[in-house]
């Protein structure tokens, strides 16, 4: 499909959506009227800027069914995303949407090279986490074999995967490289027959991909998604591992400055952000996922047109404005990954001088790196300085520290301390 | 043996890095026979010559320093105007560079700890002029 016809199909689509909340959601008929915007303002797909965002706290505040945009006779399905604070999210779905569900997810396994013929070990969890069922059912809707075993219970996982012979595992990626350990102590590494793998639902690098890859001799692909869009399945790997393919024809992107909520320049790293455009039971507008990335629109060398997001490089919680430049800290990790002499552990150091912000950024070094040699340790230094530079458009002040004396934390780092009180009166 | 095992330490300014070390390096009975400290605006390099350079090195490691060996020699004139000039006449007249020195001088001698820029020249250079370099196993036991 070409990206004019993509467009119109999204421009129609959005239309429809955008009619279909204003009709049922009072939450958005609400806002758009309180913006001064009608249904029929919304025309084309470049409209959407006119459109209300949305973000998780609306979900919150509107649990548990206030964004429903169906009455619950039409609903046939609930699911739930955990939430670590306050209330979970809540998400609905008519049989349309179950669809289109699995359809998307049909598209994923596909683009995978999966066919009837493969066994589907779905090892995520079923139950309220989108990603047991919603895993389920593009494996059936290709016709697939499915072995439901949800999560945990890794002894019973590795029998079943060995004795019926599993061609294809779906789970989180840290949970694909735990049963691979556990595999490789048992030694039963040669009586798998898993050739593709799904990982998805939490954050993972190249380096995990490459090591699943190996441990499990497997094709290992990227899913994304999120409960609030419809679950996994909003984009996918192909076989050329370059990008995530969006369903744009279901799920809408773009990309916004997080600080202005403005669309970046194409191609530009930002916030992404959905409009589900088919979705009937709970659609969104403009829901900002806070997750950064690009988008690339040059149709990839597998022949598909539909666009491709990257690899989700951080949060925009995590974003420092500094002297005006919005900065990521994961931008810093990636520069730090080009240094061999310098381990990907840092701290950012933020603090208002004189008006002006200052930017020290620490860098562990490598400690078989490490040489009597002064200049060359300065001129280290002086040459991650002018990488961050390049990259970041902001001179940083880098500060070579100790081995290990930058402290390690499980999960989320805290990378940052930021001591300008700029945000105090928020 | 006319050569010196150097330990180079990377130490990040922080108070009590250095104590730490000597601290370390006291409790497993290794001496320090000297040492130097050259410092930019946020980390500084510890030269020091101890007198088991390896186990020093490893003991350092273990706990978390940066740490290397690096080979340099140890000159000894007398302690007298115009000697150490005559020292540094001979290598510069015979094209060794250096990296950094350290000296310390007491009673009849001046001991100065060389990195230059090639090792065997200057050792050789030196020897060839009659000058004094001071062995591993005399320095390690100063």
């Amino acid at each position: 499909m070409s990206r004019d016809e993509m467009r119109a199909l999204q421009g129609k689509r959005l239309r429809e959506t955008v009619e279909r909340v204003y009709a049922n959601t009072p939450f958005y008929r609400k806002k758009m009227q309180e913006m001064g915007i009608m249904p029929e303002d919304i025309q084309t797909v470049d409209d959407i800027v006119k459109l209300p965002f949305t973000v998780k706290t609306d979900l919150r505040d509107q649990y548990p069914f206030g964004l429903f945009a169906s009455p619950m006779s039409e609903i046939v399905r609930m699911h739930a995303s955990s939430g670590t604070t306050g209330k979970p999210v809540v998400a609905g779905y008519t049989r349309k949407d179950l669809g289109i569900w699995s359809e998307v997810l049909a598209r994923t396994f596909s683009a995978g090279g999966c066919d009837s013929r493969d066994i589907f070990h779905i090892a995520f969890g079923y139950g309220l986490f989108t990603g047991g069922l919603g895993a389920h059912s593009g494996a059936e809707r290709i016709g697939a074999s499915v072995i439901p075993i949800s999560s945990g219970n890794t002894e019973k996982q590795i029998q079943l995967m060995t004795d019926f012979g599993s061609t294809v595992l779906c789970c989180t990626p840290s949970y694909a490289l735990y049963l691979a350990e556990s595999i490789h102590k048992k030694g039963l590494q040669d009586k798998l027959k898993l050739r593709v793998g799904f990982f998805g639902a939490e954050p993972w690098t190249e380096e995990m991909r490459h090591e699943i890859e190996e441990k499990l001799r497997l094709k290992a692909f990227d899913i994304y998604g999120l409960t609030e869009i419809i679950g996994p399945g909003v984009s996918y790997n192909c076989s050329c591992q370059n990008g995530m393919h969006i369903n744009e024809d279901h799920f809408l992107p773009e990309i916004v400055d997080p600080e202005t909520l403005q669309p970046v320049a194409p191609g530009q790293v930002g916030e992404l952000v959905f409009t589900t455009i088919t979705k009937e039971g709970m659609p969104l507008l403009r829901y900002r996922t806070k997750d950064l990335t690009r988008l690339v629109y040059e149709p990839c060398e597998c022949g598909r047109t539909n666009v491709r997001m990257e690899k989700i490089m951080g949060r925009s919680d995590d974003m420092l404005i500094i002297r005006g430049v919005n900065v990521f800290p994961t931008q810093i990790e990636s520069v730090l990954l080009e240094f061999a002499e310098a381990a990907p552990h840092y701290h950012l150091y933020v603090d208002r001088v004189n008006n002006t912000d200052t930017f020290e950024v620490h860098v562990e070094m490598r400690p078989e790196f490490f040489s009597d040699n002064m200049s060359r340790m300065l001129d280290l230094k002086k040459r991650i300085s002018a990488r961050i530079q390049s990259v970041l458009g902001i001179s940083a002040e880098v500060k070579l520290v100790e081995p290990n004396s930058i402290p390690r934390s499980e999960g989320k780092a805290r990378r940052v301390t930021d001591k300008r009180n700029v945000y105090a009166n928020k | 043996m006319n050569i010196i095992q150097q330990l180079s330490v990377f130490l990040e300014n922080k108070a009590g890095r250095v104590s730490e070390l000597t601290k370390i390096l006291g409790q497993a009975g290794i001496n320090l026979s000297a040492f130097t400290i050259a410092e930019s605006s946020d980390f500084g390099m510890m030269r020091v010559v101890v007198s088991e350079p390896q186990r020093a090195k490893d003991l350092l490691k273990e706990h978390g320093f940066a740490v290397s060996l690096t080979d340099v020699v140890c000159l000894q004139t007398p302690n007298t105007p115009g000697s150490l000039n005559k020292a540094l006449a001979i290598l510069s007249e015979n094209g060794v560079g250096i990296a950094y020195m350290y000296a310390f001088a007491e009673g009849d001698h001046a001991r100065v700890i060389l990195s230059p820029d090639n090792l065997n020249d200057c050792v050789r250079v030196l020897l060839d002029n009659k000058q004094r370099l001071i062995d591993a196993d005399e320095i390690y036991s100063f």
